[in-house]
Order: C-alpha cells, then structure tokens, then sequence
C-alpha cells in the first residue's frame, strides 16, 4: 500500500468534487419537476396522460444510464436539424448532456416514488377537505403535497444516493469529476487499490453527509422509522 | 435505412445479436455468482458472530455506496494483479490475465452480491418463527433444518426481489462496455463508430435492452406464479 501516493492523489480527487455535487444537485432539482409532472400524469385517469408517462418510465427504467447518456451526447447530434436548432449550444456540451441524461433518469425513477406517496394519501383526507369547501388544487397544495412529502422522503432519499453514484458515468464523455480524476490517476499510476480506496471513501463520505441530512429531514417531519 | 443491420458481413444485424446474447451471458453468471454471494453474506449477517456481521455490513454498504464504475476499474486494472498474486503464494510463476468477460463477472456480480445478501437477509427473516421451532423440534439438524425446510421457502419469497436484482444486473453490464467486452453497448458503439449512424444502433440498443427486461419479465413472473402454487395470496386475505 503506497500511502504517500493515496495522500497526494487524495488532493486531486478532491477537486472533482464540487462538479459532482452541481452536477448532482441541478439534475436533482430540475428532475422533481419532471417527476412531479410524469406522476400527475400517471394518476390522471385520462389514457391520453398516463399512457405517454407509463412508457416513458418503462424506457428510462429499462435501459441503461450509459446508454442514454450515449444516445442524448452522441445519437442526437447526428441530425442537421439538431445541430441547427436552439438547442445546440447545450447539446453539444458533455456537461449539459450528463446533466440532461441525470435529470431525465431521476425523474423516471422518482416519479413512481412520488406516485406512491401520492397514491398513499388516504382517500379520508381528500373527501374531507372537499368537505371543508377546499378546491381542488389547494386541496392538493394543502393536503395531499405534504403527506406525499413524508410518505415519499425515505424512497427519495435512496435515489439520491443512486443519483451520486450515477454522476460517475458523466466521466465517461470526458468530464473530469471524482471518477474521471480517479481513473486518469490510476492509468497514470497503475495503483488501482490505493486510488479506490480514496476515490470510494469520498463517494461514502458524501453518501453518509446525504443520509444525515434526509435522518434529520425525516425527523423534522415526524417520519417514524420502520424498524 | 435498415441495410445497415443485414445479417452476414454487409450489416451489423448478426453482430448486434450476437451483443445481445453476450449481454445475457455476462448478466446470468454475474446474477448467479451474485446469488451465491448473496447466500454467504445473508448467513454472515444473520449469524451470531459480530465479526461476520461486521465483514458483510462494510461489504454491502462499501458496494451500495460507492458507483459501479469504480467497482469495475478497480477490477478492470488490479484483477490480473490480485490473481498472480494469490497464484505466486500457491507457487505459480506465470503471468495470468484475466479476460473481460471473467472480470465483468466479477465486478457486477460482486454489485449484485449486494443487493442479493439484502434480498436473501429479507427472506429468511420473513419465513415464520414457527418453522424454525418446528424443525427443531422434529430433531432436524442445522443442516437439514435449513436445507429442507428454510431454503424452499426462502427461495419462493425472495424470487420477487432477485428479479429486481436481475434487472438491475442486466443495466449494470453495460458498463462492462468500458473494459472492452463486447456486448450490446460496446457493440452499438462500434457500429455507430463505423457508419456514422449512432442515432439508430443507440436506437436499436435500446430495443434490444427493452426486448430483453420483458423476456425476463415474463420469464420472472411465471416462475413466481409456479411457486406460489399452494400459497394464498396477500391480496385475496
């Protein structure tokens, strides 16, 4: 074990970090709006809005991340018009595809999270704001929104910890986070063991300060823990 | 447009099949070394012994906090290593490499050995205390006890949750890709290198994936229906 080579590559692993948590936390908050989108979708009870959101989930569930990433980097850029459009700019940068891949994904998978807990809302509440005279939408500001919130904050926290651990593959279009840096350092150095060690601890390190926050969230919240 | 996936040396259709299938391949041994992991793991953690619960609590959290990728490069560069290492301590000298497909094996089943020792783990807990008791009683011992009357009914309640561990093995294998090996996503990556049509071999890389994830739906499904023979459903009580 070379210690001195995992001390001075700790330094420079380190510097990927701030791209990861961007890169993490703008797909973060830009997929809860899909999210909630696709799962008002899911539960709307005209095939005309559940049928699109069903398959759309189906096909982000089904195909690989790196797969997406691919075909968003380098599948879409094939077409003139593509290429043309206002939307160039961003698709032609790694860094906007690893972002729009990352945002797409969690929104699939974290719209059935939400879908869930809406779903759990008991149908007591809803009839008994409707009783109080509530309208629909504040019923759903008001009533359904935050139970949603606790019911769905447990599974929401587990996808955010996937959401870290699917940042990695953004190193693959070349940009230069944790596990870019990692894997430079390690077909420079050839010592894959050492540089796991610290590039793997400061993925936990960051998983752990994420599991904190979302215990502390779901206490605030008064989410009792199922033992 | 669909010339480009003739089967024979003009297209790319055969090689993509042939992907498809190399996909399957990796998938199942990674799945069935990650069950065979999962089973020593699920044992460690319900023992009694706080070393062994220790061993794979570090194991399952390191594996299900950490990216696959990293998994698979430190697979992918120290795997050869690691094994002529432990090949000089038996006293072979030679030079030993690992192939991509024996190093994707090892990467994501240890992946799924992870989520297969949560899976087993949920199993055994969820299969009645009167059992254990009973098989006790009857003078079975440990071997028996959890070889005839635990294990089948282990087997039933976690098939549920090893088909999720399926589907997520499946997905992983594509970062395989990574190391050479070629499988649908390496494969697709070579085609739209080659043509400069990367829209449809991602394209078709996904219907093979999508085709793949329902076959073993089906297949999934009614394996579990074959085992719930006998048991009253959840839904009917």
């Amino acid at each position: 074990m070379r210690l001195d080579l995992m001390y001075e590559s700790f330094f420079k692993i380190v510097e990927g970090v701030p791209l990861t948590l961007q890169v993490v936390s703008i797909s973060t908050i830009l997929g809860i709006f899909l999210a909630v989108a696709v799962a008002l979708m899911r539960i709307s009870g005209s095939k005309l809005m559940s049928l699109p959101a069903y398959y759309f989930v189906y096909l982000i569930r089904g195909t690989p991340l790196l797969l997406q990433l691919y075909f968003v980097y380098y599948g879409l850029s094939q077409f003139e018009f593509i290429r043309e459009s206002i939307l160039w700019p961003l698709l032609k940068e790694p860094y906007w595809c690893g972002i729009i891949t990352l945002t797409i994904s969690t929104g699939a998978y974290s719209s059935e999270i939400i879908r869930g807990g809406i779903l759990s809302v008991s149908k007591n509440y809803i009839e008994a704001s409707g009783a109080l005279g509530l309208s629909q939408a504040k019923t759903f500001i008001l009533v359904t929104l935050p139970i949603t919130v606790r019911q769905a904050l447990p599974a929401y926290g587990n996808e955010l910890i996937l959401m870290v651990k699917a940042s990695s593959l953004i190193s693959i279009v070349t940009l230069m986070e944790i596990t870019g840096i990692a894997r430079t350092i390690i077909s420079k150095t050839y010592a894959p063991v050492e540089i796991f060690l610290v590039a793997g601890s400061i993925y936990l390190v960051i998983n752990f300060i994420i599991v904190i926050f979302v215990n502390l969230a779901e206490r605030r919240l008064g989410i009792e823990k199922a033992t | 447009m669909f010339d480009v996936f003739a089967l024979g040396p003009t297209g790319w259709g055969d090689e993509m099949l042939m992907g498809a299938v190399m996909t399957v391949l990796v998938s199942t041994s990674s799945l069935l070394l990650g069950i065979t992991i999962g089973i020593v793991f699920a044992a460690c953690k319900l023992s009694n012994f706080f070393i062994l619960r220790a061993i794979a609590e570090v194991y399952t959290t390191i594996i299900r906090g950490i990216p696959e990728l990293l998994v698979i490069y430190l697979l992918f560069f120290g795997g050869s290593s690691a094994v002529m290492y432990l090949a000089k301590i038996f006293g072979y000298m030679g030079y030993i490499e690992l192939n991509a497909f024996t190093i994707g094996t090892i990467a994501v089943g240890a992946i799924s050995g992870a989520y297969s020792t949560e899976v087993i783990r949920g199993a055994v807990n969820s299969v009645p205390k009167g059992q254990f008791e009973v098989g006790k009683t009857l003078g079975l011992s440990g071997y028996s006890l959890y070889i005839k009357i635990i294990f089948p009914q282990v087997a039933r309640i976690a098939l549920p949750g090893i088909g999720n561990v399926w589907q997520i093995t499946l997905k992983d294998t594509a970062l395989i890709s990574v190391t050479g090996l070629v499988e649908i996503m390496r494969q697709s990556r070579i085609a739209a290198g080659s043509t400069h049509e990367p829209f449809i071999f991602y394209t078709a890389a996904i219907i093979l994936y999508l085709l793949i994830t329902r076959l073993s739906n089906i297949f999934f499904d009614s394996a579990e229906k074959k085992y719930s023979k006998g048991y009253v459903s959840k839904d009917a009580l």
